[in-house]
Formats: structure tokens, C-alpha cells, sequence
């Protein structure tokens, strides 16, 4: 479903990403891993045309994609945003967040897909003529992926979706995307720097680290923490919690 | 769907603040109906109000209201003091100073109609658009309005208004050529801090255009600093369409524009006070009311208030 490929990107002179190589099957489940500022989220978002300095190739459904994303890409890849708390216009109710795409594709029917795309993600629909400061931050969470799902896309990527939650909205919203991509046959690109939350949610992985995989592995080998690179295995003991005698030994890998 | 709710939950104050509306018409009136309740808690912002209003009500009514004609002139009635026949005198020409303060609301509110309409939307577009796409266009825009910026106000209206010969229409649009640059000023600093926010590149990513962004998404975030700043500038507006009325500039005898008739009562302002001083009142109370009603919108509006 994508395969990218020699994929280079830049902000101003920092190289962010270099030579990045994925490929993630239909309705399969692909996570990148990393520490804060390793380049995962810069990958989602070259994907998605939010990026402009980039290089390399971008295949998603078999058509190579060009400096510009239209429409069509738009109804067929999706992203959901790290922080629920900024990635919802603050003086927009739900109902025109969900309505907006609706009309911008001329899908039609605007009505029944906002309580559709309500009931997909488990929000009552008393939820709809809020604003997103009247919601908590695993209901605004929900929106966002309603948000995302509106447009039935078949590709979702999904930038740290928990990351911004506490512990017990996490399990939640992670169920909900689990059980989405079974019933609607969606294929996730997954962000995250948790590798107990990737290790749930991906079947492949990639561990990324100053804009470079440097290990590539499955979700078993992450659980067992039986990762070959000396960076992943400081990574997974990262994981772990804090522990000086391991702290100490970290060192800088580039 | 609105009836329905009717019934379930009787009375329209429960259907105004039910906390699950059923339509989104219900929702909007909901909102107005908890901003009118912060508004009203502001005493000075209603004062404010009642006064705009009040100029209101008196352009709609200026033909009921006034006693007498605003233009015929009466030289054997020269110059009256305030009395039960003419409650605010009379000026030079034996005219009603009452009823061409009636009658010279309309140009007042005019004046500030106008400006506001004119010189908001293009303010706007101009701080948005520079704002949002940054770089040359950015440049440009806004050395533009650094030019405009440059002059005081009454100056530039003042070179507008020659250049463009004296007249009302003239000095209404030598003021909405002077009033917009603060706006896009304003704009331009909310614009610049949202456009980089998670959710204006979700819209994008919804394929949403960059007009559709500028229109949709950021300009609802730049309204309320916006709302507050015109409000508070039509004050200023008054004066000055007052300021050119008074030199001449404005609105062209016999139009009994306020600005105009400080102006003609200016020759006799030491022994009959009056004809200079009453629409001077008329000008200061108006003013007034317009900044009150910007402090009272600003609590409402400004979004770091909180709502």
C-alpha cells in the first residue's frame, strides 16, 4: 500500500531524514519508533505533503506521488495528530469539524455521516454541538479519528495518538484503532516513541534515530527486546524506566 | 427537530441552555444566548449599548422625532438660547439645534456604517493573507500598510479628502482608507500565530484550499480582537468625520452633520455657547457609547477571557 523509498527531507540545512526505505502491505500495520527529534513524525508528515524540501520516492496505492497532494489523496490517506488538545479548531464545534470534509469532497449526505463517524469512535451523539474545550482529551482524541475516518480513507497515519493521554484513555483509544482496522480494513503507519504501545499495535517495525532506520523488526522481537543494533537495545532499555547504572551507559549514536 | 425539543424540555430558556442541543441552529442560538447573559452583566457595556441604540432609534424615527425642520432657515429667530420653544436654541440661522442633532445622526451612523464595513473586510484580507503565505507577499502587504501607518490618521484623511474634493462620500472613504492598516496589523499577528497550529494542517489536510483555510479557519480566530478594535476605533471615526466637518472638509452646508455644526457654532462659542456645545455633546456622548460597547464586546469576545 506504501513504499517509500531513498525517502530525504530537509528543514532549512538540517538533514532530518536520510535514506529512509518503508513498505507497509494492505491492512497491514507498520510502527516507527524513536526518541523525540529521531525524524519519525517528519515521515507522516512528508507523506501527508506537509513537508516541502523532500527527495526520494513515495508510492502509496501504486501511484508515485508528486510535490502536490490533491484531493483524491486527501479521501485515501488520513493522519491523526499527536496532541488532541491542538489539533482541533477551537472555535468550531464538532459537528463542523466533521462537516467541513464532508462538503470540501462533495461526499453529500453530511448529516448521517457526522453520526455515523460519531458512532464509529464511541462518542454519544449529545457530543456533536460541543466545542472541543468542552471535551476531555480521550473524547477529543475520538473526534480527531472521526475526523480522520469521515472521509473513509484507506490509509490511516497515526502521529504518537496516545502519547498526549493518560494511561487509562490510552488502552481505550488504542482498542478503538485496533478494532477500526479490522472492521474497515485500514492499513496504519504508527509513530511513537512507547515501544510497549507499538509493540501492541504493529506488526512490522522500524527504529529510527537522527533521521535513519537503523533496525528493522517484529512486533515479537520488540516484546522480547531480542534487537540486534546497539541503539534499539539502549532504546528498549530506555523503555524499561529510569535506572542510572543504565542512563550511564547510553551513548549518542549517529 | 426544534418543535420536538419544544416539547420534551417546555420553555425556550430550556431549549437555549439545554446542554444537548438537537440542531445546529439550536446550538448557535444557545451560544448567542450565554454571550448576551456575559454582556448584560457589564453595566457600562449596556450603557454603551443603549446609546447606540438610542443613535439608532433616532436616525430610523429623525422625521417623528424632530420639531422642526432641520434646513429652514428663520433669521427673525436668530441665535435663541434653550428654551421650552427650542429646547437646545437655535444657531445662526434661526435653524432648531435640536433637529438638525436629529437629523444628523443618520450621518454620523453613516459614517461609522460605513467605515466599519469597508474598512474591516479589507483590513482582514490583508493581514490574513499576509500573514498566512508569508514571504514576498507578506513584504509587500505590509510595507504597504507601514505607509499608511506612517501618517496620523486626521492628516491623511485631511490629504484624502483635498485631493478628492470636500463632501461626505469623500470623507467616508478618506476614512476607511486610513482605518484599515491596524486591522491588518492585528490580523496579521493572530494569523501568525495560528497558521503553524496542529489543527489549521489537519484542515489542510483535509484538502481543504488555502482560501477556505484563510476564510474558514483562521479569520474566525483573528474576529474577536478584530470585533473589539473597530468598535473601539468608531470613536475615533466620529472625530474624525467630525474633525473634516469642522474644517470644512466633510459634509457641506447646509447638512446638518455634527462635525459641521461644532464648526458653524465656533464664532459664537464665547457668548452663546450653545450652538458650538450641544453637538459637541452629541459627538462626545456617542463616542462614548461606542467605547463602552468595545470594552463590554472585548470580555465577551476575547478569546484569552475565556469561555
Amino acid at each position: 500500500m506504501i513504499e517509500i523509498s531513498k525517502l530525504n527531507a530537509w528543514f532549512d540545512d538540517n538533514h532530518v531524514l536520510k535514506d529512509v526505505d518503508i513498505s507497509v502491505p494492505t491492512n497491514g500495520s507498520f510502527g516507527l519508533v524513536g526518541e523525540s527529534g529521531s525524524g519519525k513524525s517528519t515521515v507522516l508528515r512528508t507523506i501527508t505533503g506537509l513537508v516541502d524540501d523532500w527527495e526520494g520516492n513515495i508510492l502509496v496505492n501504486n501511484k508515485e506521488l508528486g510535490p502536490k497532494r490533491d484531493k483524491t489523496f486527501y479521501r485515501l490517506v488520513q493522519m491523526v495528530f499527536q496532541d488532541p488538545f491542538g489539533s482541533l479548531h477551537p472555535r468550531h464545534t464538532i459537528d463542523r469539524i466533521l462537516t467541513e470534509p464532508v462538503n470540501i469532497h462533495g461526499l453529500g449526505n453530511s448529516d448521517a455521516r457526522v453520526v455515523e463517524a460519531l458512532n464509529q469512535v464511541g462518542l454519544d451523539n449529545a457530543f456533536r454541538f460541543r466545542y472541543p474545550h468542552q471535551l476531555s482529551g480521550g473524547q477529543r482524541q475520538r473526534v480527531a479519528i472521526a475526523r480522520a475516518l469521515i472521509l473513509e480513507p484507506k490509509i490511516l497515519l497515526l502521529d504518537e495518538p496516545t502519547s498526549a493521554l493518560d494511561v487509562s484513555i490510552q488502552a481505550e483509544v488504542l482498542n478503538l484503532l485496533g478494532r477500526l482496522r479490522r472492521e474497515l480494513g485500514l492499513t496504519y503507519v504508527m509513530v511513537s516513541h512507547d515501544l510497549a504501545v507499538v509493540a501492541h499495535m504493529c506488526d512490522d517495525i522500524a527504529i529510527m534515530n537522527h533521521g535513519r532506520i537503523v533496525e528493522r523488526a517484529t512486533a515479537t522481537q520488540l516484546a522480547d527486546g531480542t534487537l540486534e543494533h546497539p541503539y534499539s537495545q539502549q532504546l528498549y532499555k530506555a523503555a524499561g524506566g529510569y535506572d542510572r547504572a543504565v542512563v550511564d551507559s547510553f551513548v549518542d549514536w549517529d | 427537530m426544534n418543535t420536538q425539543t419544544h416539547i420534551s424540555k417546555p420553555g425556550l430558556k430550556n431549549w437555549l441552555t439545554s446542554d444537548t442541543p438537537q440542531s445546529r441552529f439550536q446550538a448557535q442560538c444557545g451560544r448567542t444566548w450565554l454571550g448576551w447573559i456575559k454582556f448584560t452583566e457589564n453595566k457600562l457595556a449596556m450603557v454603551g449599548l443603549s446609546i447606540v441604540i438610542g443613535l439608532i432609534l433616532v436616525t430610523i424615527f429623525a422625521p417623528i422625532l424632530a420639531p422642526y425642520d432641520p434646513l429652514a432657515a428663520d433669521l427673525t429667530n436668530r441665535i435663541q438660547p434653550p428654551g421650552a420653544e427650542h429646547w437646545f436654541g437655535t444657531d445662526q440661522l434661526g435653524r432648531d439645534i435640536l433637529s438638525r442633532l436629529i437629523y444628523g445622526a443618520q450621518y454620523t451612523l453613516l459614517i461609522v456604517g460605513l467605515v466599519a464595513i469597508t474598512a474591516a473586510p479589507l483590513g482582514l484580507l490583508v493581514g490574513t493573507a499576509a500573514g498566512f503565505f508569508g514571504g514576498w507577499v507578506d513584504a509587500v502587504l505590509m510595507r504597504i500598510t507601514d505607509i499608511f501607518l506612517a501618517f496620523p490618521k486626521l492628516i491623511l484623511a485631511l490629504a484624502f479628502v483635498s485631493a478628492l474634493g470636500p463632501g461626505i462620500e469623500n470623507a467616508i472613504l478618506a476614512i476607511a482608507i486610513t482605518a484599515w492598516p491596524p486591522y491588518a496589523r492585528i490580523a496579521r499577528a493572530e494569523t501568525i500565530t495560528v497558521r503553524k497550529a496542529d489543527y489549521i494542517e489537519a484542515a489542510r489536510l483535509q484538502g481543504t484550499s488555502n482560501l477556505g483555510l484563510i476564510i474558514g479557519h483562521i479569520t474566525p480566530m483573528c474576529m474577536s480582537s478584530l470585533v473589539v478594535r473597530v468598535t473601539l476605533d468608531m470613536a475615533g471615526m466620529i472625530l474624525i468625520a467630525a474633525g473634516l466637518g469642522f474644517l470644512g472638509l466633510g459634509a457641506q452646508p447646509p447638512m446638518p452633520e455634527w462635525g459641521a455644526m461644532v464648526s458653524d457654532g465656533r464664532q459664537f462659542l464665547l457668548e452663546q455657547w450653545w450652538v458650538a456645545t450641544v453637538p459637541g455633546l452629541a459627538i462626545f456622548v456617542v463616542s462614548l457609547g461606542f467605547n463602552l460597547l468595545g470594552d463590554g464586546l472585548r470580555d465577551v469576545l476575547d478569546p484569552r477571557g475565556g469561555d
